[in-house]
């Protein structure tokens, strides 16, 4: 007589990831209080911090999951972050509302580049990715409109349409950068949990087995290219909008919005929701721990970087991974027998 | 005629770009590494050159003869203890180890030189010209460099077809474990091919010093003109390569000719729209 079988749940959440769950919230409201007890110093490195976050979950989304190694992402931070300053300088758009639209703006202008840059694949995607920005940092430098190669600045009047009051305006626009990154974390968790997520897993783990399981790589993946770009331009624009002021160099800048936010990426573990937290925290820390020694801090966040993809290409979450068998956000399943308190085992995927 | 002479001068130019991209098609057609650190490598054999050339006197193409086995060493030396090692790992090691790579030597070379720029002087060969009846110039400098990509090509050509090791790059290109299992020994056979890559990287490095300023930020753009040479050309064709050099250097000219600040961005724009109609260059050989 043939055994019954045994019964399987699917599982997500671990012990771990709910013990998170519970403990972010007070994190949470103790970073978005942080106007109110502390300075405005902290204030712009949390701000930094949270966009440079939101990149860095963004390059991940890209690489990491879908195979494209873009080193040409500081062009939507450079289109969003010209579209805010245009659409609120040329066009007198309100400020709140400059912004989807320069999320808007880089998603369209997404289109054209992906016809281009989808020709190439692999290495020579990178690349052209970023001819592709050098291409628009060249152009916006010829554009008289758009202040040609001097750029452009906020006025006060468009800022004060936040708030006439400095305090006020400041945490405002701390807010929305912290609001931001959550949310793209958030849009990323969710995104990874949905079928979406499945197929782009799949497709990190070997793209011709998920291709011949079904999945359209190419769509995908283009899909993923015009998200990242739409969120790519509204941090954009966010954070020109605390700059005050763009010019070619500064908005398309690959140093500024793309070198470090792959290094970010590789040494806390690329292809993980947790590498891009650890990573930028590692950017922050060696950052301000090397500021006297002018760019000595790339040097060694390069070293880093190189090191990590030698000796543990997991990066640093990698290796907690494999040693602890931890896991905050609950993205992968994995099958448990029930019943369900045996579930519990830690295991690695 | 001043249009002849516009399209001679960027036909010209494509000598350079063929030099600054046979290092990046060589280490490629070898190896598939697509060496992002390939635009510092030759910004840092300049300086490499200029330290030569300020502490023993001799004129910048003589530093060569130190210049060139130095990169050598330099090359072989990468790959054999570092890009080896990311060869079997799929598509980001090799991408993410050079990039590494690339932003350490950039930032090296600003803290011990500074962000100020260099040039390497030659004296009045840089500014001669053969006057051609009809009022048609060719700059004497440009047509050296023009003929010393030419040289390259051919010889690595005579390499490749004509030599035991030029068999054996063949080889481990088409089929690397095979040639593995015929006795070759890949980790000396790609170190060695990155060692001969760096001394064309090399003589690049030296003669576009010459003619043009260079800081330690001037590697992504030598990079990416590289590149750019490389794709209109088609992967792995040298004799492709020097043309796409070509046409690059001819949209350039002509972008240049209507207003100078269109120089670059012609040469980008001419790159994409070829990209956009011939994805896979004008003389493709190698399959990716």
């Amino acid at each position: 007589m043939p055994q019954p079988l045994e019964p399987i749940r699917v599982e997500r959440a671990t012990p771990a990831s709910r013990a998170f769950a519970v403990g972010i919230v007070p994190g949470l409201i103790a970073l978005a209080a942080l106007p109110w007890w502390s300075d405005a110093g902290n204030m712009r490195l949390v701000a930094e911090m949270a966009y440079y976050l939101a990149l860095a979950q963004l390059w991940n989304l890209l690489a990491g999951y879908a195979g494209l190694v873009s080193v040409g992402q500081q062009v939507y931070v450079g289109l969003g972050g010209y579209a805010f300053f245009y659409t609120t300088r040329a066009l007198d758009l309100n400020v709140y509302l400059a912004l989807p639209l320069a999320a808007l703006f880089a998603c369209v202008m997404a289109v054209p580049i992906s016809f281009a840059v989808f020709r190439l694949r692999g290495a020579y995607f990178a690349v052209g990715t970023w001819v592709v920005s050098e291409a628009f940092m060249l152009g916006a430098s010829l554009i008289e409109a758009v202040g040609a190669g001097s750029g452009l600045s906020l006025t006060p009047d468009i800022v004060r349409q936040i708030s006439p009051d400095r305090g006020v305006r400041d945490t405002i626009i701390y807010l929305m950068s912290l609001g931001v990154s959550a949310l793209v974390v958030g849009i990323v968790y969710l995104l990874l949990r949905s079928r979406h997520g499945l197929a782009l897993t799949a497709i990190r783990d070997s793209e011709p087995a998920s291709a011949s399981l079904g999945v359209n790589t190419f769509r995908t993946k283009l899909a993923i290219y015009i998200i990242t770009a739409a969120c790519t331009g509204f941090i954009g624009g966010l954070i020109f909008l605390q700059k005050l002021r763009i010019s070619p160099e500064a908005g398309f800048s690959i140093n500024d919005w793309t070198v470090v936010v792959i290094f970010m990426v590789v040494i806390g573990g690329i292809g993980t929701i947790e590498g891009p937290f650890i990573g930028m925290l590692v950017y922050i820390l060696l950052r301000e721990l090397l500021a006297d020694y002018g760019t000595v801090y790339l040097i060694v966040m390069g070293l880093i970087a190189v090191a990590v993809m030698l000796k543990a290409p997991g990066g640093l979450w990698g290796w907690i991974v494999q040693r602890y068998g931890l896991q905050l956000f609950p993205v992968s399943r994995r099958l448990a027998s029930a019943p369900p308190s045996e579930a519990e085992q830690p295991s690695a995927h | 005629m001043e249009w002849i002479n516009i399209l001679i001068q960027g036909a010209l130019l494509g000598g350079i770009y063929a030099l600054f991209a046979i290092g990046l098609s060589l280490s490629f057609g070898i190896m598939r590494l697509v060496n992002i650190a390939h635009g510092d490598l030759i910004v840092l054999s300049a300086y490499a050159s200029l330290v030569v050339v300020d502490g023993t006197g001799v004129n910048p193409v003589t530093s060569l003869i130190l210049v060139v086995p130095l990169m050598f060493a330099v090359g072989y030396a990468l790959q054999r203890g570092l890009l080896n090692l990311t060869l079997s790992g799929g598509l980001l090691p090799p991408l993410l180890v050079t990039f590494g790579i690339s932003i350490i030597i950039q930032n090296t070379l600003l803290q011990f030189f500074g962000a100020h720029t260099h040039r390497l002087q030659l004296g009045v060969i840089e500014t001669q010209a053969l006057r051609l009846p009809g009022g048609i110039a060719i700059g004497l400098y440009p047509l050296l460099v023009f003929v010393v990509a030419l040289i390259s090509i051919g010889g690595l050509q005579l390499l490749f077809y004509r030599t035991r090791l030029g068999r054996a790059f063949r080889a481990a290109s088409d089929d690397a474990d095979t040639a593995e299992l015929m006795g070759i020994d890949n980790r000396h056979l790609y170190a060695l091919a990155l060692g001969i890559a760096m001394i064309f990287t090399a003589l690049a490095g030296v003669l576009f010093a010459i003619r043009t300023n260079f800081d330690p930020a001037s590697g992504p753009i030598r990079l990416i003109l590289a590149f750019e040479a490389v794709i209109i050309g088609g992967l792995g064709s040298l004799w492709g390569t020097l043309l796409g050099g070509v046409i690059l250097g001819l949209s350039q000219a002509v972008g240049a000719a209507l207003s100078p600040t269109w120089q670059i961005l012609a040469g980008h724009i001419a790159f994409l729209i070829i990209l956009i109609l011939r994805p896979s260059g004008l003389f493709p050989r190698t399959r990716d």
